[in-house]
């Protein structure tokens, strides 16, 4: 049996998601949820950077059901020792990308170790050359030269698999859409390729066959080469990109959200509340906001270094201790961050408890806390959710720094940040070792790039000053 | 005017007493002395005689808030809360773990972030204005629409990935000035003009589309309606009504920054290894120096508060509608 490893960041991750899926059934039935929802997904960049998104999130999800194997049983006993090794769902699918490591660095789609080594033949004479990989294209054997080939044929098999895939989409797709618009199935299908609904189904087909191909692209070659490379200690670049995806998204969302409840409480009170309380929450804002982020990040993380090093028994494996680093991490940029939405937050009630409505109801004898939870709260929400979205992009950026300034996420988790970190001083050897740094960069960079888009998109359809433009 | 200077100062006190008790706090309550000592000594088999050598050769063996051993006055001033937090009010730093003095490597290093932040700044800011005012131009228009979708794709893109490729590509590949380093005097200039682009070139993103929202705000006015309805051409009323008027949040914005251009660029410093505040810092963190950290952090709160002053001070300046009350 394997023995599951629940840590704190897979608990508040899979709570993220519950709540997400709850809201949107929630919001299926409520018309003036809809409508600024509908707008946003009627924009093709938006639509298509969603499915970017939701691809991202399978995979942080994946990655987020934790387990340990249980080890081979010794003797007669029947007590069970587990692995200290923490897994995943994402490493038993990914399968042989975690395991095929090789010896150090090697380029992507390589045969051959990137740097030459002493090589002792069968007739016991030594050579030195490029040693040849353990792994990589090792189903060519000798012949080498048949690695282009090779290549080409597979990426042809991940062609027509998409293809199929595609279609059997567009099928699925026209099949739920004829149903509800009550139409056949052929003309459904014809005006989705044709691009006549509201919602942008073909953009979202493409988009999804796109990933597609590179899924299959990715199940038919890097199962045989490491696609991109290998990095200093021979571990996938590839798998160790797809593992640092968690990370990302943990920090981008988790963040904001650690502190979403205290700056909505803390904003909306001073706002409504106004006197002493306002001007004691407009202190603890101004104070915190004063200290430079990355200061205040470094002197908590440094002190938490501390703590961790001289309690060091408290964590069973070295996932967990990176898990609650990873953790306070988030509480830390949220500290940090939470103070912007606040003072909007606090703006934003100022402004609204002299509407006509909310002094309708003060007049009405209406509690405070009603008024608050009925008529504030639901008209704030566009901040928050503005905020949220907005904050998402800049967090993901921001781990990179973090983990090179050394205050980042624990050098032993997989991150972006510490991918480049390791790789950075490469760029210095010659030839140059590419690979890890642009890996972990292009990854951020669509993360980074979908969000941005969506969040645009985002904004626009839920803030009413840009609504009506 | 003079008067409501001095009273925002007053306001600036109880911040900076609450940002000395938070850094306080987090540097000596949460941890306790005995626990840095034995971080910076190694973990596990270090002598209490070392902790406590170590403890007194950097100030730490005090008690944290009364000195109960001490006579009268010297009860509350000989503790490591008035000696390593209460000084830095009269900017008195201290020396850092290893033993050098902080406010002297302060004064050192203050020149060449400033070498580096000021010219990003204000090449930053041309350029930033050139290009959302061109977007603002040719509002709705295609070239409008990809500039701004141009913005996105180069505000996703890490500022590290800006610093890194354009070391290697401008510094490595074409060669056309050293990857790293600093000089004195005119010999600084060359190493200058490389942080100094990539500076430039990886905050045009977000910068060119922020102020473009400025600039469309303005247009959308309706002064500007009736310039045009005078028969105003439309550059003339972009540079005359559009530009003058969306400059005043641009303006506050960067006053607001200045002071912070003391501490330098972290990232561009630390790469280019700029002998500035901003890889002091960075070093100060890597080498889990807390006496740096702590400095830094209050200077830093300090350059941030006086920021936010100027910018109350430059708004009565630039926009004459604003009254000070």
């Amino acid at each position: 049996m394997i023995k599951p490893v629940i840590l704190w960041t897979d608990v508040l991750i899979f709570m993220l998601t519950a709540v997400v899926v709850m809201f949107i059934f929630y919001a299926r039935s409520k018309p003036h949820i809809r409508a600024p929802w509908r707008r946003v997904f009627t924009g093709k960049v938006a639509a298509a950077s969603v499915v970017v998104l939701l691809a991202f999130v399978l995979v942080g999800l994946l990655d987020s059901l934790h387990y340990r194997l249980p080890l081979a049983a010794n003797g007669d006993s029947d007590e069970v020792h587990y692995a200290g090794e923490v897994l995943s769902a994402l490493d038993t699918l990914v399968g042989p990308l975690r395991t095929q490591v090789e010896k150090t660095y090697s380029a992507p789609f390589a045969t051959q170790l990137f740097a030459k080594e002493t090589i002792e033949q069968s007739d016991g004479s030594k050579l030195r050359d490029y040693p040849r990989l353990i792994y990589g294209g090792r189903h060519l054997g000798d012949a080498v030269d048949g690695r282009p080939g090779d290549i080409l044929q597979r990426s042809l098999l991940a062609m027509v698999e998409t293809l199929l895939a595609a279609t059997l989409m567009l099928l699925l797709m026209a099949y739920w859409l004829a149903r509800r618009h009550q139409q056949p199935l052929g003309v459904t299908a014809r005006n989705i390729l044709r691009d006549r609904f509201t919602i942008p189904w073909r953009t979202i087909l493409l988009m999804l066959s796109l990933l597609l191909l590179l899924l299959f692209l990715a199940i038919n070659i890097a199962a045989a080469y490491h696609v991109l490379g290998t990095d200093k200690v021979g571990q996938d670049v590839f798998y160790l990109t797809l593992k640092s995806i968690r990370t990302g998204l943990v920090i981008g969302t988790l963040t904001t959200l650690i502190m979403l409840p205290f700056a909505i409480f803390m904003g909306i009170v001073a706002g409504y509340a106004r006197g002493w309380i306002d001007d004691v929450v407009q202190y603890v804002y101004t104070t915190l906001n004063s200290i430079p982020g990355v200061l205040l990040i470094a002197a908590a993380i440094l002190m938490l270094q501390v703590f961790i090093a001289n309690h060091s028994d408290y964590f069973e494996t070295t996932v967990e201790r990176a898990d609650i680093r990873l953790l306070f991490l988030c509480i830390i940029l949220g500290i940090t961050s939470w103070t912007g939405l606040c003072r909007l937050l606090r703006g934003e009630s100022l402004k609204l408890r002299e509407a006509e409505y909310i002094q309708a109801a003060v007049s009405f004898g209406v509690a405070h806390r009603k008024i608050i939870s009925r008529h504030i709260l639901p008209n704030v929400m566009h901040v928050v959710l503005i905020t949220v979205v907005l904050d998402f992009s800049g967090l993901v950026l921001a781990e990179a720094v973090l983990s090179y300034v050394g205050v980042g996420v624990d050098p032993t988790m997989n991150s972006w940040g510490n991918m480049i970190n390791g790789a950075r001083l490469e760029m210095a050897r010659e030839p140059v070792v590419w690979w890890s740094l642009l890996a972990a960069f292009l990854f951020m960079f669509i993360l980074v790039l979908a969000a941005n888009l969506f969040s645009d998109a985002v904004r626009d359809a839920f803030d009413p000053r840009t609504r009506d433009r | 005017m003079f008067a409501y200077i001095i009273r925002r100062l007053g306001y600036a006190i109880p911040i900076l007493i609450g940002i000395n008790l938070l850094t306080f706090y987090l540097f000596f309550v949460v941890n306790s002395p005995d626990d840095m000592a034995r971080m910076h000594l190694g973990m596990k088999r270090v002598t209490p005689e070392a902790v406590e050598n170590w403890k007194a050769s950097h100030g730490y063996d005090k008690p944290l808030l009364i000195n109960s051993e001490a006579s009268n006055l010297d009860q509350l001033t000989d503790t490591i809360f008035f000696e390593k937090s209460l000084k830095l009010f009269v900017f008195d730093f201290g020396s850092s773990d290893d033993g050098r003095d902080i406010s002297f490597d302060i004064s050192q290093r203050m020149l060449p972030s400033l070498a580096i932040a000021v010219p990003s700044l204000i090449i930053g800011l041309l350029v930033n204005i050139t290009f959302a005012l061109l977007m603002a131009f040719f509002r709705g228009t295609y070239v409008d629409y990809t500039g701004v979708i141009l913005c996105v794709v180069l505000m996703s893109i890490s500022a590290m990935f800006y610093i890194i490729g354009g070391q290697y590509l401008l510094a490595k590949v074409f060669r056309l000035m050293p990857i790293s380093g600093f000089d004195g005097g005119l010999d600084a200039l060359k190493f200058i003009i490389l942080p100094v682009v990539i500076g430039v070139v990886s905050g045009i993103g977000a910068g060119s589309r922020w102020y473009r929202t400025f600039f469309l705000e303005e247009a959308g006015k309706d002064y500007v309606r009736t310039a045009r309805a005078k028969g105003l051409a439309e550059s003339l009323v972009l540079f005359r009504h559009i530009l003058r008027n969306a400059l005043i949040p641009i303006v506050t914005g960067v006053v607001s920054l200045l002071p912070l251009l003391f501490m330098g660029s972290l990232l561009l410093e630390s790469f280019f290894a700029v002998p500035g505040l901003g890889s002091y810092t960075i070093d100060g963190i890597q080498n889990q120096d807390f006496a740096i950290v702590r400095v830094m952090v209050f200077l830093g709160s300090v350059l941030y508060i006086i920021g936010l002053i100027m910018v109350d001070i430059a708004y009565t300046i630039v926009d004459p509608r604003i009254r000070l009350t």
